[in-house]
């Protein structure tokens, strides 16, 4: 049995780290009113920028390169949610289905310039890759130790540290009062002197930037290469995630860990004694399924805010 | 004097999304370093080259079109359909496995595999149609979890059915769609009888919405369910009805690939794209059956002529990709297009 946590805990990490990051990006955009399902073109974009700028300057920079590269997919990840920003809270359009051109243009773009440069399908595999860390003393901890502490992806860690950063920048900070405020009741908000777009237009950049992150981070911890199928569903999960978590960091974090869960018992119940029975189909839904039943309250209320999905015209009852 | 009318307008936003979409493509194009007029000529070429050409096109707007219908007749009563991937996948599967299990005479068969493909989408639209009905369940969010369902569910029953292989076997010709006479016409493409199907459909749509009591229901919840409830309509009853009638179209354009395109199924490592490109087709053609119509021709012959892009001028196919989804964008900000054309208008009133 606890052979099987040694095995399975680690994967659950390692796959959970990318949803948190994109689930947390969602947070933040879906608590100022903006719905965000673009989540899953920004992943795509965010994987194939982290994967191309690591393969053209690992020479250049070496064993920094995977970090770098998550700071400039995350940059070029913010400006692509920018066409999202503008078209949902600038032009009014419906959040949804300009969510849903993100998500067609994110996977159009990365696989034409895939072509474009590698003449093929997709990438080279990289050589730097983020690398895993023990961490000092905590390993040394009976049965935990080995279990969490050991050759973790530096990225997992990150993960961990940005849902408690963006919990206490959403809960304990006056910007994070305004982000909500602006996503609950955008009027009483734009009374009190809050800049509802300016607000919204930060919100939905950051979601744009942590979802690059994340896509980075997956594309280069679990793939190493770039092709049509390195992203497939990643970003809806975050955002299954992100309602399964009732749109709060640290919930969104424990969903996306659960979600990992999941996707590791998927892929490694058939070499477990007692799973192996079970078709690895039911692990595969199971992370929809369970957002279906949480909306539908069997799982407690989730409650979305309340201006979501609605842009905000000034001067409208 | 008026110049330009509110139709006119209406009519005007999607042609102007389209023509903003070439446009930027052919900007996409330039910046890669590839020539946009031969990229176009290329395009134009593999839509309309040749008769096979022709027929390979009108092939491929079959499933546009009813993928468009099941997104459209969605929003007319007021939801939101983004499931219609999910619900062509299973109407694929269902079509697939009766045309492959059972031995039946063609007038039997061939129906039955129709219908198969139709319920199958029909029980996808069910639950989030049930679920928003009676829960106020968003029906974004559950469908496209169905979505995902779909594509797992279905994949894990074709390795079952196909005993750990990764395809069905091919169904009998008695369930087939294709046609020796529409494929001699077009000099052998795999042009099939699906596009009356789906043509039929498309009067059967109207049919609903125009000329039933059902379709003025549907649409009355779709405006106000306020009002229509007021009027003693049954706006649960519309929203589970509505997203059945929405699956079903959706089913039979995965009918169009399983008994006509490709006679079988394999499984699948992504989704089709068909049921995402519905909605671009929805959206152009304002949900009305004969702008599905249009759309549908629009976005098929795009997607089949694209792939004579990388033979002709070196393009990648992705290109047409990049076009389709930034006309859905500029279709979303229709809004302020719309601004934009009323101020034009205004001020050559003014003069």
């Amino acid at each position: 049995m606890l052979d099987v946590l040694y095995f399975i805990i680690p994967i659950t990490i390692a796959s959970a780290a990318p949803l948190i990051f994109t689930a947390i990006g969602g947070v933040f955009s879906e608590r100022s009113g903006v719905i965000n399902i673009g989540l899953e073109g920004l992943m795509i974009m965010g994987a194939f920028i982290g994967i191309l700028f690591n393969l053209f300057f690992a020479d250049t920079f070496g064993a920094w390169t995977p970090w770098i590269a998550l700071i400039v997919a995350m940059l070029v990840s913010a400006l692509f949610a920018t066409l999202h920003a503008i078209a949902s809270i600038s032009f009014r359009a419906d959040q949804v289905v300009s969510g849903v051109a993100i998500n067609m243009l994110g996977l159009a773009i990365a696989l034409f310039s895939v072509k474009m440069i590698f003449g093929k399908g997709q990438t080279d595999f990289i050589q730097q890759k983020i690398p895993r860390f023990n961490v000092p003393f905590l390993e040394d901890i009976p049965i935990i130790g080995p279990m969490f502490f050991k050759l973790v992806y530096g990225s997992s860690i990150m993960a961990i540290a940005v849902a408690f950063i963006a919990w206490f920048v959403i809960y304990k900070t006056p910007f994070g009062l305004r982000l909500r405020s602006v996503g609950e009741h955008p009027m009483a908000a734009d009374t009190m002197g809050i800049k509802v777009t300016r607000i919204r237009y930060i919100a939905v950049l950051i979601s744009g930037g942590l979802a690059g992150i994340g896509g980075a981070v997956y594309s280069q911890t679990i793939t190493n290469d770039f092709g049509h199928a390195t992203i497939n569903g990643q970003g809806f999960m975050a955002l299954a995630a992100m309602i399964f978590g009732k749109w709060h960091p640290l919930g969104a974090m424990g969903a996306a860990l659960f979600f990992g869960f999941a996707q590791a018992l998927a892929i490694s119940s058939s070499s477990i004694k007692f799973l192996a029975d079970i078709p690895a189909v039911y692990f595969h839904i199971f992370p929809y399924v369970l957002t279906i039943l949480a909306l539908a309250g069997f799982l407690g209320k989730a409650k979305a805010p309340k201006a979501l999905g609605k842009p905000y015209i000034k001067g409208n009852r | 004097m008026n110049i330009m009318s509110n139709r006119m307008i209406n009519i005007l936003v999607p042609v102007i999304s389209i023509l903003l979409g070439l446009l930027v493509g052919a900007v996409v194009m330039l910046i890669s370093d590839y020539n946009p007029i031969t990229g176009y000529i290329a395009l134009w070429n593999g839509i309309f080259g040749d008769s096979y050409a022709i027929g390979e096109t009108i092939r491929q707007i079959s499933p546009y079109l009813l993928a468009g219908l099941a997104v459209a007749f969605a929003f007319r009563s007021g939801l939101f359909n983004i499931g219609v991937e999910g619900q062509l996948i299973v109407g694929w599967f269902a079509a697939a496995y009766v045309g492959m299990a059972f031995d039946l005479p063609k007038i039997i068969h061939l129906p039955f595999a129709l219908i198969a493909a139709a319920v199958a989408g029909a029980l996808w639209g069910l639950v989030p149609g049930i679920l928003k009905a009676t829960l106020k369940v968003h029906e974004v969010i559950v469908t496209i979890m169905m979505n995902y369902i779909a594509l797992h569910v279905v994949n894990a029953l074709i390795k079952t059915l196909s005993g750990g292989g990764f395809k069905l076997e091919r169904i009998h010709e008695s369930a087939s769609l294709r046609s020796e006479f529409l494929s001699n016409l077009t000099d052998y493409s795999t042009l099939h009888y699906g596009i009356f199907v789906a043509l039929a459909m498309v009067v059967v749509m109207w049919f609903i919405l125009e000329k039933t009591k059902t379709g003025y229901e549907l649409k009355s919840v779709g405006y106000n369910d306020h009002a229509a409830r007021y009027a003693g309509m049954s706006a649960n009853k519309n929203i589970v009805l509505a997203m059945v009638i929405s699956g079903a179209f959706a089913g039979l354009g995965g009918a169009m690939e399983a008994l006509g395109t490709f006679g079988n199924m394999s499984s699948m490592g992504g989704f089709t794209g068909i049921g995402f490109d519905g909605i671009a087709v929805a959206l152009l053609g304002a949900n009305t059956p004969l702008g599905v119509i249009f759309g549908a021709t629009l976005f098929g012959s795009l997607k089949y002529g694209a792939n004579n892009m990388p033979n002709e001028a070196g393009i990648p196919v992705e290109i047409v990709s990049i076009i389709i989804a930034l006309v859905i964008f500029f279709v979303a900000c229709g809004y302020i297009i719309r601004v934009g054309l009323i101020r034009l208008r205004n001020k050559k009133e003014a003069k």
